[in-house]
């Protein structure tokens, strides 16, 4: 896959631009179940994000990715700040001071991330989280690189993978987060985190197809 | 004396739990943190961060928060704070507004950091009716 960092920039400005395009749609799924504020936290990180990177032109990949988490974690507001944040973080520690990515890297990275979220939320899959998309996502990536499988072929996988995690928080009961305070009420509405780990998955992915 | 940090999404609950908390013990050193820096409600983990260095010559530094993110940003400012200060940091796992007030009494009467987290977390316990 080869993503040298100036890519990896564009490809981070892509994500905020997905998430500025879903402003209203992540708030109004975050206003059935929870404080009506998803989109508005993510879009006010991401341009953050968006203002932040160009001074950033030097970077290697590792400090691009560990620059957007902190960014993430100060100006987010809500919950999906430190999860998100967190997972920037600590996809940046893990790739280091490179100048291109590879495959291996996408993996590294995502396994990286899942980990930290589920270490700053203590989510598990069914908790109807973050952790419902990104899980089967991660675990799908992981499968298809090991059948040989392009990178940008296996984050298709990850992309129809974390769709599915998205259906199937429509079925079940929050344990995490605002919404479950809602107990059985927060049943046939689907998590807006969940929702927008989806939507950076499939915008990454459609980064990466049109450039090969 | 142990410093508290007050963590809420509202930065005027914040600061109405800390009035609350001073009234009965006006010495002991405590900080307010609510919202985002934009005046959202919500938490920023950088603004919790200075709040808790703001109390680091204290003799241990406990904080109390409301819900969700403030725990979550609670914990990823400590992620970044200098070892030698997030050593004297323990986060309470109690009622915020009940809580306060018994920390800041028990800190008062001069008791360590362990002893005033006790108290705050006991506060989940205590029976109004
Ligand atoms: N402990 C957690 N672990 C994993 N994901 C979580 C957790 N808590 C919340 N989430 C995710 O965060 C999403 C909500 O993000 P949002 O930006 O709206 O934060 P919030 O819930 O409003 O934050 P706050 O705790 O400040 O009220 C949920 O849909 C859920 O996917
Ligand atoms: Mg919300």
């Amino acid at each position: 896959m080869g993503l040298t960092v100036s890519e990896l920039t564009d490809m981070i400005q892509a994500v905020g631009k997905v998430i500025e395009d879903n402003k209203a749609f992540l708030t109004e799924l975050d206003s059935a179940i929870g404080d009506a504020d998803h989109g508005i936290n993510m879009a006010k990180g991401f341009h953050a994000v968006k203002e932040k990177l160009p001074t950033l032109a030097d970077a290697d990949a590792g400090t691009v990715l560990k620059t957007v988490g902190m960014t993430l974690v100060s100006t987010v507001g809500g919950a999906s700040g430190p999860l998100y944040g967190t997972a920037f973080l600590r996809a940046g520690m893990k790739i280091g001071n490179k100048e291109e990515l590879l495959a291996v890297d996408l993996d590294l990275g995502l396994v990286a991330a899942l980990e930290g979220i589920k270490q700053r939320g203590r989510a598990e899959p069914g908790d109807k989280t973050i952790v419902d998309a990104l899980q089967p996502a991660v675990m799908a990536l992981k499968e298809s690189l090991n059948a040989g499988k392009t990178a940008t072929e296996a984050l298709g996988a990850a992309v129809t993978a974390a769709e599915d995690g998205v259906e199937y928080t429509k079925g079940i009961i929050a344990r995490k987060g605002r919404a479950s305070y809602l107990g059985e009420r927060s049943l046939g509405h689907q998590d807006p985190g969940a929702t927008s780990t989806y939507l950076m998955l499939r915008t990454m992915q459609e980064f990466l197809a049109r450039r090969t | 004396m142990v410093g508290l940090v007050i963590v809420s999404h509202s930065a005027s609950l914040a600061r109405g739990i800390k009035e609350l908390a001073s009234q009965m013990a006006p010495k002991v050193p405590m900080a307010a943190v609510g919202g985002t820096s934009d005046g959202r409600l919500g938490t920023d983990a950088n603004l919790i961060k200075q709040a808790i260095e703001q109390l680091a010559h204290c003799n241990g530094v406990l904080v109390l928060m409301d819900l969700g993110s403030a725990v979550l940003s609670t914990e990823t400012a400590l992620e970044y704070m200098p070892l030698e200060i997030e050593d004297k940091v323990q986060l309470a796992d109690g009622p915020v507004v009940e809580g306060a007030v018994a920390a800041a009494v028990e800190s008062s009467l001069g008791k360590p950091l362990a002893a005033v987290k006790a108290a705050a977390e006991a506060a989940a316990a205590l029976k109004k009716l």
